[in-house]
C-alpha cells in the first residue's frame, strides 16, 4: 500500500502533535523531524485545520496543536481528506465484462474491505499507545513481536 | 462479544462508581449474561451462555470471568486455551467480551481484558488470539487499543451449496 507523499506527512503532523497534547509546536520542528519541506506542511496543515483535527497560532510562541480526539480519530479519518477516491468500492468497476474479469474485481474489493477495516480500526491513540510500548519493550530488552501477554 | 456478533459499544452512558469485582462466573450469573447479550445483540441465546458455565466447570483450560459492580453483572468474558487447531501452538482466546450498556466507558471491558489474559498468562500462554467481524469497527478498535494486531492467520469461508 503506497499513500501519497502529503497523505504521509499529514499522518506524521497529526501523530507528532497528538503525542504531545495542548501544546503549540513550531511548524518548522514537523518539517525538520520528517523531512518536508514548509511550504507542503502548511498547505497539509491547512486542510488538517479545516477538517478541526489541528489548530494553527500565528505570532511569537505559535504553532500548531491537536485539537481532536485521538482515541476517537483513525487512520482513515485522516487518509480519507487527502485521498479522495481511494476508497471507491464498486463506483470504478467496469460493467458487462467476462466472469474472469468479475472475480478478479471481487478480489480486489476483497483487498479493498480489509484494507479499510484495519484502517477504520487504528485510532491515533493506539498507535501513540503502541509506540509507547515498544519504547518500553526496548527498554526493557524484551523482543518487540505480537506477543501482548507480558504486557 | 468477540467473534459471535455481540457488540461492546465503549463511549456511551457514564458507568456506575462502586468497586469492581471480577470473579468466575457463578450458576446465579447466568441469566443476567443471557440478559445482557440478548440485549446487546437482538437474540437470546441461553442454551450457549449455560453451555459456556458448564465448560468452564468441566474444562480446566478455559475460564468464565464475570464483572460485579453495586452487586450486578456489568460484563462478562470468556477465555479459553487451545492448542494445534489450525495448527497452532497453544495459545488464548478471547472468545466474549461484553458489557452492559449502563456499564460502558467505565474501563469495565479492559479490566475484563486484563483478567484473561492473566489467566492466560498464569497458565503459561504467551500468545492471545481473538476473532471479530470485519465491520465491527469499534470492537477491533477496543482490541487494538489493548496492543492487539492482525496475526498471521486468515479466516476464509464459502457457501456450501
Amino acid at each position: 500500500m503506497k499513500l501519497q507523499q502529503g497523505t504521509m506527512c499529514a499522518i506524521f503532523a497529526v501523530l507528532h502533535m497528538a503525542s504531545r497534547p495542548k501544546e503549540q509546536i513550531p511548524a518548522s520542528e514537523i518539517a525538520e523531524t520528517y523531512g518536508v519541506s514548509q511550504h507542503h506542511l502548511a498547505k497539509v496543515l491547512r486542510t488538517l485545520s479545516l477538517a478541526g483535527i489541528v489548530e494553527s497560532t500565528r505570532g511569537a510562541g505559535g504553532g500548531c496543536s491537536f485539537i481532536g480526539d485521538a482515541r476517537k480519530i483513525t487512520l482513515y479519518d485522516i487518509i480519507k481528506l487527502f485521498e479522495t477516491g481511494w476508497f471507491a468500492g464498486d463506483s470504478n468497476k467496469p460493467r458487462g465484462q467476462s466472469d474472469e474479469a468479475g472475480e478478479l474485481y471481487r478480489v480486489m474489493g476483497e483487498v479493498d474491505r480489509h484494507t479499510a477495516a484495519t484502517l477504520q480500526s487504528v485510532t491515533l491513540q493506539t498507535i501513540l499507545n503502541n509506540a509507547r510500548r515498544t519504547a518500553r519493550r526496548r527498554e526493557n530488552g524484551v523482543a518487540d513481536g505480537r506477543m501482548i501477554v507480558a504486557e | 462479544m468477540s467473534g459471535k456478533g455481540a457488540g461492546l459499544v465503549l463511549m456511551n452512558e457514564r458507568a456506575g462508581e462502586g468497586e469492581l469485582v471480577i470473579k468466575p462466573v457463578t450458576l446465579e450469573d447466568v441469566p443476567a449474561i443471557v440478559g445482557i447479550d440478548a440485549e446487546v445483540t437482538g437474540s437470546a441465546k441461553a442454551d450457549f451462555w449455560y453451555g459456556c458455565y458448564a465448560r468452564q466447570n468441566t474444562d480446566a483450560k478455559c475460564r468464565f470471568l464475570v464483572a460485579h459492580r453495586d452487586g450486578e453483572v456489568a460484563g462478562y468474558t470468556f477465555g479459553a486455551i487451545q492448542a494445534w487447531e489450525f495448527g497452532s501452538p497453544p495459545c488464548g482466546w478471547v472468545e466474549v467480551i461484553s458489557v452492559a450498556p449502563q456499564y460502558r466507558n467505565a474501563h469495565v471491558a479492559t479490566k475484563l481484558f486484563d483478567a484473561v489474559v492473566a489467566y492466560f498468562r498464569d497458565n503459561g500462554i504467551d500468545t492471545v488470539r481473538t476473532m471479530l467481524h470485519i465491520d465491527d469497527h469499534q470492537l477491533i478498535s477496543f482490541f487494538r487499543m489493548q496492543g492487539m494486531a492482525a496475526g498471521p492467520y486468515i479466516e476464509l469461508e464459502m457457501q456450501a451449496d
